[in-house]
């Protein structure tokens, strides 16, 4: 069955204050159960902020290390979730659901391809 | 012989609905499209020679059907996953009526939904629903939306690929998400038509083909879904628009203001038809913007002169309106209808607490309420400002030779 990347984008340095972060998890959880439910699980999880990444570019016969991320910008890739469905209205539902709960960006991308055999 | 034209109809007319029920058998849009191209070529062949068959549209169905099914059938052989796939689909497919002429109009309906969803741009979505269900080709739909043809061609492409690549189902959404969506839907035949009525440029022929084409859209959409007020609604505002354009310009491509208009020019017939829709989805009372708007142009249709017009009615349209879609140009053509009932001073002051920046109409409306009130300096400078800031090249002719009349010309005459 096709799988999908739910991305959440996340402000720099952490979220406002005003969020409540105890609820966004409880309603991610809530969100999380219902995608297993329906057997659309597939992975999901949440990076440490953009100030832990480090990038690496081939330049000549070498590989340079850099401290990142990869892309400047104020919000970076936070967490993701990977669901399989038939179509794309079903995963724009959890999607949807996850936007509302987080309150962030999110973004909906089709896998190409999927290899989980090494 | 005529088989030429008649294909031409059938194809415009039928393309849609053979796209749709093709993309349902083999559930892939991109086969569905092929196939209804090949089975079109074939008429072009055999149609001259044969005759057009008594029910054209069964026949395309049933050529593209078993054409495709030969070469998947090919390309099955040849180790073609795609292929595969899609013959698979066909097999299991349910038969659905698919060469009976009308008993499966929701074939069409989500093929629509597909073309005007969400998650393809809007510029797409327009250009989607003109190709697959409006039958409409490229060079056609780049000419009317003044794009270079190779972009245009690229939207499609890459539109498509997206309904391939993310999977957009072929689905009428469910009752939760059906008022967003169908939203969607009216948007795009109404900008199809807008774009047509009143945009920058471009071959008027071309232009008067889109308004034709966003009618032929708004038909079917009423046809499909006649218990939607607003569908209705939308189509009556288009029919109710349309009936002024042989008054809307003169003969040198000049606008005429409404209260100008020569009304015995208007079209009685789709007037009639209009105002018919009109009070058919007022009377299910879910009015919506399309509606009201749609009622605004009846209560217009009806006066013999712009002083005859029920303008308390209009007003309390306009009031409505703004409670259903709160904006500064509701509120902009509101004070339009206060100007008549309570006279130019009131309106400017409404006109001139709107938050609209430079734009072409607020300034119009403007330089019409100063020059009522015989400020012709004020008024001729708002006339310039609404022409620089109109992209429409007979809109700026006329705002420039009012602003002149103003300046230098004869005085303009006092209006009640």
């Amino acid at each position: 069955m096709p799988q999908y990347l739910i991305a959440m984008y996340q402000p720099d340095g952490g979220p406002p204050a005003e969020v409540d972060l105890g609820a966004v998890m409880a309603g991610l959880g809530a969100l999380n159960a219902d995608i297993k439910a329906a057997g659309s699980w597939v992975f999901a999880g949440g990076l440490h902020d953009s100030t832990t990444a480090t990038v690496l570019r081939a330049q000549g016969g070498d590989v340079v290390v850099t401290d990142g991320p990869y892309l400047e910008g104020k919000e970076h890739l936070g967490g993701f979730t990977v669901v399989e469905a038939d179509d794309l209205d079903v995963v724009l539902g959890w999607a949807r659901r996850s936007a509302q709960i987080t309150r962030l960006p999110t973004e909906v991308r089709p896998f190409r391809f999927v290899r989980d055999d090494g | 012989m005529a088989a030429g034209g008649d294909l031409e109809r059938v194809f415009r007319e039928e393309h849609g609905r053979a796209v749709a029920v093709l993309a349902r058998v083999f559930g892939d849009l991109d086969i569905a499209e092929d196939a209804v191209q090949d089975a079109f070529a074939v008429a072009l062949e055999r149609w001259p020679a044969d005759g057009v068959p008594p029910a054209p549209a069964g026949w395309i169905i049933t050529t593209a059907r078993r054409r495709a099914i030969d070469r998947l059938r090919r390309e099955a052989a040849r180790a073609d996953r795609h292929a595969q796939a899609a013959l698979l689909h066909a097999r299991d497919a349910p038969p659905g009526p698919a060469t009976e002429d009308d008993a499966v109009p929701d074939e069409r309906l989500r093929l629509i939904y597909t073309c005007c969803h969400p998650a393809l741009a809007p510029a797409a979505q327009v250009a989607l629903t003109l190709q697959l269900v409006g039958g409409l080709r490229t060079p056609e739909i780049a000419r009317a939306f003044l794009v270079p043809e190779p972009t245009m061609a690229q939207r499609l492409v890459r539109a498509k690929a997206k309904i391939r690549d993310a999977r957009i189902p072929l689905r009428v959404p469910d009752e939760h998400e059906l008022p967003d969506r169908l939203a969607a839907v009216l948007a795009v035949v109404y900008l199809v038509f807008t774009e047509g009525h009143t945009a920058g440029g471009g071959d008027r022929v071309v232009r008067d083909d889109l308004c034709h084409e966003a009618i032929r859209l708004g038909r079917l959409l009423a046809g499909l879904m006649p218990d939607e007020p607003e569908v209705l609604g939308l189509l009556a505002l288009m029919l109710l628009t349309e009936s002024r354009r042989p008054a809307r310009l003169t003969a040198l491509g000049e606008l005429v203001l409404l209260a100008d208009q020569d009304r015995t020019a208007w079209d009685r017939s789709l007037i009639a038809e209009g105002q018919e829709l009109v009070r058919r989805c007022l009377r299910r009372n879910r009015p919506g913007p399309y509606q009201l708007q749609a009622a605004i142009n009846a209560v217009h249709s009806d006066a013999p002169s712009i002083q005859d017009t029920d303008w308390r009615q209009v007003l309390a349209l306009y009031d409505q309106l703004l409670v259903l879609a709160p904006s500064p140009v509701v509120a902009l053509h509101r004070a339009v209808a206060v100007a008549e009932l309570e006279g130019p001073a009131a309106a400017l002051a409404i006109v001139d607490g709107l938050e609209l920046g430079d734009h072409a109409v607020r300034h119009a409306v403007r330089a019409d309420l100063l020059a009522r009130l015989h400020r012709d300096a004020e008024a001729a400078a708002a006339y310039r400002a609404a022409a620089r800031s109109t992209g429409n090249a007979a809109q700026r002719a006329f705002l420039e030779g009012r602003a002149a009349q103003l300046s230098g010309g004869p005085p303009s005459p006092a209006r009640a």
